[in-house]
């Protein structure tokens, strides 16, 4: 069998399993068929209210990546190259790590208020710790003798950075980017679900409220679809293209 | 002219180099052997300008390139890219030039991982090269090679170090490397005051 059909076949089975729990069930307030959400999934794309939420979160959740990445790669790479800085930073890490993301969600809106602005610094302060943990681990990573190598040749701040320790630090901001989207999107449904009134986060709020089960389904699973199509369209790609040399 | 003065040299309480003068003339190739832990590597790390905690000074050449025991290649890079990039003025065609010097023809395009370990270390060989060093560091590079490997690699920087006319400062445990590819032979011995030259 083709290996590239398997995880079309396996998201089948789920498929499949959630199928046969609906049947079970016989109750589609409780659990409706897949099949019983396709008219209303339709419904909602042909009014444009589908594209709508879906765009205002996906806005959200490349704002909050974007920025958890930039200053979680710089701060772990910092505090994995300088002892002196992590001593001083590995506490506010370790309490940002363990800082519930509601509380920061909740800090974050009653300081700054229930503005867009709130909700993408929320999100991004839950990712930066997790980022700079990871990037920290890569940075201690670094091979020493590449970098003599690259001292004694005189390479270039800049080519040092992008041949020398990006490819060394690559694995570890892959892990770190599909954590990170895998989480961020979650937190960003919790921050539209407590303080916005657009996103799929509201929407699933809104169909809370209505105890319609149906909806809710719809609008996560709209967002889970475009999650993976960024991961087999974006992150796996890139990960095959910067991993050549090591299958070639 | 390179010109070393150290002084001394500790990592703690540890004394690890005590006092070592040593001038090498331009195009002078000169071998340091002594037994393992000496001190050989960080003397050859002080000269490099990779150790800059000592006592002493180093007058070298702006113009310097190092092989190290191991290829220390970049390995998600072509073997082009490893001397590209690495000394960007170097044309593709001179890149490529001095990777059939080396022995290294038509393997442009392949990964440092895809080779063996020999002509690993001849793209390093050929990474040194390719700046046109007036002083060249080698620390024990031929290491774990078998001696036939090992042979044609000391024939081949032979040949490097008289074309390029550089001068040599090369570690290595053999006596043999030692003669054939240097003039002068020097040893670290043993000191309480930390190792010195004799």
């Amino acid at each position: 069998m083709d290996a590239r059909l398997a995880p079309f076949l396996s998201l089948l089975a789920l498929m499949l399993l959630w199928s046969v729990a609906a049947l079970l069930t016989q109750d589609p307030q409780v659990l409706p068929t897949p099949w019983g959400l396709v008219p209303r999934f339709a419904e909602e794309a042909a009014s444009g209210e589908l594209a709508r939420h879906l765009s205002t979160t996906i806005f959200r959740v490349l704002w909050a990546f974007g920025l958890a990445m930039a200053f979680g790669v710089i701060l772990g790479f910092v505090m994995g190259r300088y002892r002196g800085i992590n001593r001083w930073l590995d506490p506010w890490l370790v309490v940002f790590l363990n800082l519930p993301a509601l509380v920061v969600i909740v800090l974050c809106y009653l300081w700054i208020g229930l503005t867009e602005a709130a909700a993408i610094i929320a999100v991004t302060l839950n990712k930066v710790p997790n980022v700079a943990t990871v990037i920290r681990e890569g940075a201690r990573a670094l091979d020493p003798k590449l970098d003599a190598m690259a001292h004694v040749y005189r390479m270039g701040t800049v080519a040092r950075l992008r041949h020398v320790i990006l490819p060394q630090l690559a694995p570890f901001i892959a892990a770190a980017a599909r954590s990170g989207v895998a989480i961020i999107w979650k937190i960003v449904l919790v921050v539209e679900f407590l303080g916005r009134s657009s996103g799929i986060g509201f929407q699933i709020h809104l169909y809370f409220q209505l105890f319609d089960v149906g909806m809710v389904l719809v609008y996560s699973l709209s967002f889970i679809a475009v999650m993976l199509l960024v991961e087999w369209v974006i992150l796996q790609p890139w990960e095959r293209k910067t991993n050549r040399w090591r299958t070639a | 002219m390179i010109q070393i003065r150290v002084e001394g040299k500790s990592f703690g309480a540890l004394k690890v180099l005590g006092r070592i003068h040593l001038q090498i003339q331009a195009g002078e190739r000169v071998a340091l052997t002594g037994p393992s832990g000496i001190g050989k590597s960080t003397l050859l790390r002080i000269v490099a300008g990779l150790d800059q905690e000592f006592e002493g000074q180093i007058s070298r050449p702006d113009s310097l390139a190092i092989v190290f025991q191991e290829p220390t290649l970049l390995p998600w890079r072509t073997a082009l890219d490893n001397l590209k990039l690495v000394h960007p003025m170097l044309s593709t065609s001179q890149a490529a030039s001095m990777l059939s010097r080396v022995g290294l023809e038509y393997k442009e395009d392949v990964f440092p991982l895809q080779l063996s370990l020999g002509q690993q270390r001849r793209l390093s060989l050929a990474r040194a090269f390719s700046g046109n060093p007036d002083l060249l560091i080698m620390d024990e590079p031929y290491a774990s090679l078998d001696k036939g490997t090992a042979q044609k690699m000391l024939a081949l920087t032979q040949d490097l170090v008289k074309e390029h006319a550089c001068s040599l400062l090369f570690v290595t445990h053999a006596v043999e490397e030692a003669e054939q590819l240097c003039s002068r032979t020097l040893t670290l011995t043993a000191c309480p005051q930390g190792a010195q030259l004799s």
